[in-house]
């Protein structure tokens, strides 16, 4: 008998789950197989949904599902904390003091926010003029701060690299931009992105099309901001190298960590806690039988659903090949596909991977080409269809047809000086 | 003939080749930085950075820099403006640092 343990039940988890219960379908009744899932929370909650929430276009009840709900009933589902990790004796302690010892474990615990990370953030005003949206409580303290809101500057940065969805922050000011428009008032409103990166985005054609749009919409953006302190008596947010922004209403994506019992295991993550993998294979580096999948890696990929798709179907592959002591496929190539919210009902698509940076052209798609890099309603609607599409096909662990994991070329508008040869 | 003008180097300044530096060139890039005397207190971090870089083939982030270096993060921005993890990255002679996606 071989025990798979899979660590969180989140996005990466239970497609992990589902999908492996699928291959593992027989040894699973002949008791060959078992797998076993374990998470703190009994909520699933469908993350893209966060950035609605402040402007009150989706309500709590239709971004939380309970979690096992959603995980194949021929896997054990465990509801609970997590207390240690030991690689030494493949074991995983339950806060219950369950031990479970395992042959191979998936960590996908996934990572959160830490505003604590930040002088003063939690201090005086957090929840009260400074907000965080990354978690359904957040979201939902802001959406009562906006609809509040009559003027001033609002203030949106960035603390630091790696973050959950980092097209996410930008499209909150693109919302906001909308959301003030709609209400008559945006000639009231400041709005300043503080980024410690050197451009809109990491990617520099993509940084280059969302400065177009921030300008165009009139946000102010202020880069290389790396965030030193927030005072919330006074409204000002403070760069290590002095630079203070004034604000009437901060939206802060805080610092990110991964879970704390991981980074209790030395030489498993690095200081953020997130587990150091192989990027191309997603097997720890620290011992064989670890594997790690979505935002609870290191790996130099979004933490994105999207990513967390395309890494399963390469993940599951690596877990068959490594049980049966094959040598694994280096075939996950940093493969993200994201939507952009940009306000008015319209969102622009982006398609990259680790060597390729998001290209403007067209993505191929059962419904017909989505353009790249460029603002439509086509793509708003895709981004609205993704939450059916999320619960429906993408957790229960399911290939889309047409879409393999590798980023694909076809469609896209390659530089003259193209980088590939 | 300044060392500087004949090594590969990225759009961004970065050289392409880890193992073309020297301490001399590390003088031209701070000074082409817009840092025109490198302390001990620099050279601390510049040292740092370039053995975690050769040990571990990435770029310490500016977190790691302010717990391990030994110049904490507000002294790091003084010693470094705008970007440490950047400049100083760039002064050692290594690779933009991943940090960012």
């Amino acid at each position: 008998m071989r025990h798979l343990i899979i660590l969180g039940a989140g996005t990466a988890g239970t497609v992990m789950a589902n999908r492996l219960a699928r291959r593992y379908k027989t040894e699973l009744r002949t008791g060959d197989v078992r797998i076993t899932v374990v998470d703190q929370d009994p909520v699933h909650l469908y993350q893209p949904g966060l950035l609605f929430i402040p402007f009150g276009a989706y309500t709590r009840e239709q971004v939380v599902k309970p979690r096992a709900a959603h995980v194949n009933d021929a896997v054990r589902y465990v509801h609970s904390a997590i207390a240690r990790l030991d690689p030494g004796t493949d074991t995983v302690t339950l806060a219950s003091g369950e031990v479970l010892s395992y042959d191979l474990c998936i960590i996908a615990t996934g990572s959160r926010i830490a505003p604590e990370e930040t002088e003063g953030m939690t201090g005086p005003g957090w929840q009260e003029k400074v907000f965080d949206f990354y978690t359904l409580d957040g979201a939902e303290k802001l959406a009562t701060a906006l609809a509040d809101f009559t003027g001033g500057t609002l203030a949106i940065n960035v603390v630091e690299m790696p973050i959950k969805c980092p097209v996410a922050p930008l499209e909150f000011a693109f919302l906001a931009d909308a959301y003030f428009t709609k209400r008559g008032i945006r000639d009231r409103v400041r709005i300043v992105y503080a980024t410690p990166l050197d451009g809109a985005f990491t990617k520099p054609a993509c940084s280059k099309s969302l400065a177009f749009l921030l300008k165009d919409k009139g946000i102010e953006l202020e880069t290389e901001f790396n965030t030193g302190r927030v005072d919330g008596d006074a409204g000002a947010l403070v760069s290590w190298d002095e630079r203070s922004i004034a604000f009437d209403l901060l939206v802060t994506i805080p610092a990110h960590k991964g879970a704390d019992f991981l980074a209790d295991v030395p030489g498993l993550t690095n200081e953020m806690g997130f587990v150091l993998t192989d990027p191309r294979t997603l097997q720890a580096k620290h011992k064989p039988n670890l594997f790690a999948i979505g935002d609870a890696t290191d790996v130099p990929a979004s933490k994105a659903g999207s990513v967390v798709h395309f890494q399963s179907e390469v993940l599951d592959e690596n877990v068959r090949r490594f049980l049966a002591g094959q040598p694994l496929e280096p075939a996950f190539d940093g493969h993200a596909n994201c939507f952009i919210e940009t306000g008015h009902d319209k969102a622009l698509l982006i398609d990259f991977n680790y060597e390729t940076e998001p290209l403007p052209g067209n993505f191929p798609f059962a419904w017909g080409p989505l353009p790249l890099l460029k603002e439509s309603r086509l793509n708003h609607l895709g981004k609205l269809a993704f939450r059916h599409i999320y619960w429906n096909a993408l957790l229960p662990g399911y290939d889309f047809p047409g879409i393999p994991p590798q980023m694909q070329r076809r469609g896209k508008v390659f530089p003259a000086a193209a980088a590939h040869p | 003939m300044p060392a500087l003008a004949a090594i590969a180097r990225t759009p961004e300044g970065f050289l392409e080749r880890a193992e073309d530096w020297d301490k001399d060139l590390a003088l031209e890039l701070a000074i082409e930085s817009g840092i025109p005397v490198l302390t001990d207190r620099h050279w601390l971090v510049v040292d740092y950075m370039r053995q975690t870089y050769l040990a571990k083939g990435d770029g310490p982030t500016i977190r790691t820099l302010g717990k391990e270096s030994g110049v904490n993060i507000k002294e790091l921005y003084q010693l470094f403006p705008k970007g440490p993890a950047k400049l100083a990255a760039r002064i050692a002679g290594i690779p933009k640092p991943h940090g960012c996606i």
